[in-house]
């Protein structure tokens, strides 16, 4: 699964997107931990985010669809 | 007229967008790069966004504005790149048929990008390294 970086969390990571390993019926909660497993530089900033799954804010108990587009979406500042 | 752009916000297209003859009440809201953020001087900003979802947020957020207030015509568009001092960042523009439903209407659209839409800011100071604004917003 990809997940995509932005802003913040693309400069800790170095990187536009990340690789995970995931199992089916894997939930946000568990690909939180699989992104602090495997990046933990970007455990104080994933904790103030919030997770898009198919360009929807997802709760943590959802589950994330094979093939589902992922973004981490820190914390926004547009305007 | 809801989008991104990366070039200059033309607010004066905005206005004629959403002007309509059953509203007696246009309302137009600029975002512009300011200098002093307390005592920190910015030299630009730099703007990026996740875009595809960007765009369906700012399309819900005048859904929303929608629900509440009798709009007629909404126009948002947010720019993205390096902005200068004075430029203008995000703007907003509703019409409606009288003025307090307007400037509330504005208010809710503002507030509600702010908190939705997936658009972030970099701050450049002068001297100081970039950093990309994560400040207020909860999980």
């Amino acid at each position: 699964m990809i997940v995509q970086l932005f802003a913040g969390a693309r400069e800790v990571v170095g990187a536009a997107s990340i690789h995970l390993n995931l199992s089916a019926g894997a939930t946000v909660a568990d690909l939180r931990h699989a992104l602090i497993h495997d990046h933990p530089e970007l455990s104080p900033l994933l904790a103030r985010s919030r997770i898009a799954v198919n360009q929807e804010f997802a709760d943590d108990s959802a589950v994330v669809p094979d093939g589902a587009e992922v973004a981490l979406i820190p914390p926004v500042s547009g305007g | 007229m809801i989008r991104l752009t990366r070039e200059p916000i033309d607010s004066a297209a905005m206005l004629d967008a959403v002007r309509d003859p059953l509203c007696g009440a246009v309302v137009l809201f600029l975002g512009t790069v300011r200098e002093l953020t307390g005592a920190v001087r910015t030299v630009h900003l730099e703007y990026d966004a996740y875009a595809p979802m960007a765009e369906k947020k700012l399309h819900e957020v005048a859904a929303l504005a929608g629900e509440r207030w009798p709009v007629r015509r909404v126009a948002i568009v947010h720019r993205l790149g390096k902005l200068d001092v004075g430029d203008i960042a995000v703007a907003v523009a509703v019409s409606t048929p009288h003025r307090a439903e307007a400037f509330a209407a504005a208010e809710f659209i503002m507030d509600t990008v702010k908190e939705l839409v997936p658009i972030w800011k970099q701050e450049n100071a002068p001297d100081g390294p970039a950093e990309w604004v994560h400040g207020t917003t909860p999980p």
